[in-house]
C-alpha cells in the first residue's frame, strides 16, 4: 500500500556553500565547490573540508548560553535563514505548538565541546572544566532540545543518531508519527559540525582523501568531511499548498560490517526498493538519484551495485559530496534538500571533480550539469553500522 | 494510539540478571540485592566480533540475548535502540587520544563510537536487514524509544524489538554525567492481540501533566534514577507482578508518557 504523501512546505539549509537555500542553489548551478584545504582548529591532516564560515563569530543568544557549542551554533545559524524560524512561528499559530513534531538527526552532536574540555582538563586530577555541560552540548539529544526550546515547540520530539543516515531517517519517523496521530505537522532536519573525532577517526580508518573527493572516479580515494544543517517543514498534502512531496522512504540494514558496506549493496538496494513500494512507483518512474556517493572505493562500488540492481544503468545519478564534503549526520537532510532543489529548478548536478569514471562501475553518472524535467528523485544515505535510508521525493503538483 | 503487546522482556542490571530473576525481585517474591553484574559475554557475537566491542555494546546485547533467547542469532525484527549517553568509555578514550601527540585514534574505537554501534552489532549477529533506529532523549530516552517502537510496530504491523541501555560513565566524564550502574532492557513489542505469548498490553498517550512513577523499594528507586534506561523499571514491575496500572514516564521537557498496563 502506498503511503499518504506529505508536502514539504518550506526548507532551509546552511553548509560550506553558504547560508540559506539560494547559496546552495547558486553553487550547485555554477559548479562551485565549497571544499577548502583543512584549516580546522589545529588539525594536522592533509585533506579538504567543507567548512561553514562565520560560526566562530555567531555565539548563541544569552538565554541559550548553556547550549553553546559549534553544533548548536550551526543549527541556529541555519534556522535563521530563509525566514525559516518565522515560518515555524506561523505553523505554531496554525497547528499549535503541541501538535508539531520535531525530528532531528545528528551523528556527533556537540562532541567538539568534550574534545575541548579534555584539552583543558586539570593535568593532576583529570578533572574537566566546571563550565563543561555535556547534557546541553555533547549529548545526542542536545540539538533537538535546543531547537525545541529555541522555536518554542511543545510536541513530540525524536533525536535520531544512526551515523550518516541520521537526518534522512527523520522523514520516515515524522511520516509515521503523523500517521499515528501524535502530531499534525513536523519539523525535520539535521545538524553535524566539524570536530577532531571525525577528522582523526576517518583518518585512522584510512578513509579521508588528501584532495577534493571525486565520487565514482577511477582514482577516488576517500571522503572530505564537511558540516551542515538543514531543516524542512512537513505538512499533510492539500491541493492549495504548493511544495515538493515526500512520496516514499525505505530503511534497512546491511547486517554485514560496522564500517564497510555490504559488497553487493544488498541493504542499500532494499532501502531503495522499499521507497519505491511505499510510493507505489516503479523503477521507470525515477528520473534522478542523488547518490550517497562518498567517494571511498568500497562505498561507491557497493552503491553502484545496489543502484544498478534496483534501477538499471540508465537512470541519471550523481553525488553532490564534491560540493559540500560528507556532512555525516547532516548528509541525509542536506542531500534531500538538494534533491528538492533539482525537482524545483529542473536540473541534474553533474558529480563535481569526477573526471575518469571507474570502468568497473555501471551506474549512469552525470558529470556535467544539465537541465532536466524531473518528476521523481531518490536520495540515498548510508551510515556506519550498515544503516541505510532512501527517500523518494516528487515535484510540486 | 492503538495498544501494543509485550511479548518478551530481557534485562541486564546489577541484581536483575535476566528476566527470570528480575521477575522474582520486582514482584516482591525475593529481595533486591544489587550485586555487581557477572562478566558480560554476549554469545550472540562471534568471539572475533566480541573482542572488538565495548562494555556498552556487550551490555545492550546481553539484554537482547536474555529477551530473545536463541532467536537473537537469527531474526528479521525491526529494532529501536535508545540510550541517553551512548558509549562514554569510548568517548573518553578518543578524547584522550586527541589530546596526545600524533592523536592516535583507534579505528575500532571510532567506528564503535557511533550511537548506533550496539544496533549494528546486534543486526550483524542476527543477520537482520530490517530497519533499525537509534535514539537519545536524556531522562526520557526510554519513553522516547517505547513510543517510537510502538509507532513503528503499527506502521509496519510487525513486532519491534526495543532496546534501552546506558553504561556507567568513566571519570572524569562521570562528574557531569553521574551514571554509576549499568542497566539494559530489551522488550519485544507486537501489535498482534491474538498471539498467546503476550505478557501485557500497553496503551500509550502523551500528557502535559504527570507525576513520575517511582519504585517503592529504596534501592530500586536509586537504580531507576541513576540510569536513564532504568526509567523502564515501573513498567517492568507492573508486568512482573501481573497487575494493572497507569504509569507516568518522563519523556520530554513539559511532556510525559502515560502508560496504561494490563495483564493479558
Amino acid at each position: 500500500m502506498p503511503i499518504t504523501p506529505l508536502t514539504i512546505t518550506h526548507f532551509t539549509q546552511t553548509n560550506a556553500l553558504g547560508k540559506g537555500v539560494q547559496a546552495s542553489l547558486n553553487a550547485l548551478q555554477s559548479r562551485r565547490s565549497g571544499l577548502t584545504p583543512c584549516d580546522f582548529e589545529d588539525a594536522q591532516l592533509e585533506t579538504w573540508i567543507g567548512r561553514v564560515a562565520g560560526l566562530e563569530e555567531s555565539p548563541l543568544p544569552e538565554a541559550f548560553a548553556e547550549f553553546e557549542c559549534r553544533n548548536n551554533r550551526l543549527a541556529r545559524l541555519a534556522l535563521e535563514q530563509d525566514g525559516f524560524a518565522g515560518r515555524v512561528a506561523e505553523l505554531i499559530g496554525h497547528y499549535g505548538a503541541a501538535r508539531i513534531g520535531l525530528f532531528i538527526g545528528t551523528s556527533t552532536s556537540g562532541i567538539r565541546a568534550t574534545e575541548t574540555a579534555y584539552r583543558q582538563r586539570d593535568r593532576d586530577t583529570d578533572r574537566l572544566p566546571d563550565d563543561y555541560l555535556p547534557s546541553h552540548t555533547h549529548n545526542i539529544f542536545s540539538p533537538t532540545w535546543f531547537i525545541r526550546r529555541y522555536l518554542g515547540l511543545e510536541g513530540p520530539a525524536l533525536a535520531i543518531s544512526t551515523a550518516c543516515s541520521s537526518s534522512a531517517k527523520v522523514f520516515a519517523a515524522a511520516h509515521r508519527q503523523i500517521e499515528a496521530g501524535l502530531c499534525d505537522a513536523a519539523l525535520v532536519g539535521g545538524v553535524d559540525s566539524l570536530c577532531l573525532t571525525t577528522l582523526y577517526g576517518f583518518n585512522a580508518l584510512d578513509l579521508i582523501s588528501a584532495s577534493p573527493c571525486r565520487p565514482w572516479d577511477l582514482h577516488r580515494d576517500g571522503i572530505n568531511i564537511g558540516e551542515g544543517a538543514g531543516f524542512a517543514l512537513l505538512e499533510p498534502s492539500r491541493t492549495d499548498i504548493p511544495g515538493e512531496r515526500l512520496l516514499g522512504y525505505g530503511e534497512s540494514c546491511d547486517a554485514f560490517h560496522m564500517s564497510t558496506p555490504h559488497p553487493e549493496g544488498q541493504g542499500a538496494a532494499l532501502a531503495m526498493r522499499q521507497a519505491l513500494e511505499r510510493a507505489g512507483l516503479g523503477t521507470q518512474d525515477i528520473d534522478y538519484v542523488n547518490l550517497h556517493g562518498t567517494s571511498t572505493p568500497s562505498n561507491d562500488a557497493a552503491e553502484d551495485k545496489a543502484v544498478v540492481a534496483m534501477l538499471g544503468d540508465q537512470v541519471p545519478c550523481s553525488s553532490t559530496k564534491g560540493w559540500t564534503g560528507h556532512t555525516l549526520g547532516a548528509a541525509g537532510i542536506t542531500e534531500a534538500l538538494f534533491a528538492l532543489l533539482c525537482l524545483r529548478h529542473g536540473f541534474i548536478p553533474g558529480s563535481l571533480q569526477t573526471r575518469e569514471i571507474d570502468p568497473s562501475l555501471q551506474a549512469r553518472i552525470e558529470r556535467e550539469n544539465r537541465p532536466a524535467r524531473l518528476n521523481q528523485v531518490l536520495s540515498n544515505s548510508f551510515g556506519f553500522g550498515g544503516n541505510n535510508c532512501s527517500l523518494l521525493f516528487g515535484r510540486s503538483p | 494510539m492503538k495498544p501494543v503487546y509485550i511479548q518478551t522482556i530481557g534485562i541486564m542490571a546489577p541484581g536483575l540478571v535476566g528476566w527470570e530473576q528480575a521477575q522474582q525481585v520486582l514482584s516482591g517474591s525475593g529481595p533486591y540485592q544489587p550485586d555487581s553484574l557477572p562478566a558480560l559475554k554476549p554469545e550472540m557475537l562471534k568471539p572475533n566480533e566480541r573482542r572488538r566491542t565495548s562494555n556498552t555494546i556487550k551490555l545492550a546485547l546481553q539484554s537482547i540475548q536474555d529477551g530473545l533467547g536463541t532467536r537473537c542469532k537469527k531474526h528479521d525484527l525491526i529494532t529501536v535502540f535508545t540510550s541517553s549517553e551512548g558509549d562514554m568509555e569510548i568517548v573518553d578514550k578518543i578524547c584522550r587520544a586527541l589530546d596526545s601527540p600524533e592523536r592516535p585514534v583507534s579505528p575500532t574505537h571510532f567506528h564503535n563510537s557511533v550511537h548506533n554501534a550496539p544496533a549494528g552489532y546486534a543486526g550483524i549477529a542476527a543477520g537482520s536487514q530490517s530497519a533499525s533506529t537509534s535514539l537519545a532523549a536524556r531522562a526520557g530516552s526510554f519513553a522516547s524509544g517505547l513510543l517510537e517502537a510502538a509507532v513503528q510496530a503499527w506502521a509496519a504491523r510487525q513486532p519491534v524489538l526495543l532496546v534501552a541501555y546506558d553504561y556507567p560513565v568513566p571519570y572524569p566524564l562521570s562528574v557531569p554525567i553521574p551514571i554509576t550502574r549499568p542497566f539494559a532492557t530489551a522488550l519485544l513489542l507486537s501489535v498482534d492481540a491474538d498471539a498467546d505469548t503476550q505478557l501485557a498490553v500497553l496503551n500509550l498517550r502523551l500528557a502535559q501533566q504527570g507525576v513520575e512513577s517511582r519504585m517503592q523499594d529504596a534501592e530500586l528507586e536509586v537504580l531507576r534514577l541513576d540510569n536513564p534506561a532504568a526509567r523502564s523499571l515501573p513498567i517492568l514491575q507492573v508486568v512482573a507482578s501481573g497487575s494493572q496500572a497507569e504509569l507516568s514516564l518522563p519523556y520530554l521537557p513539559g511532556l510525559h508518557l502515560t502508560v496504561e498496563i494490563s495483564p493479558c
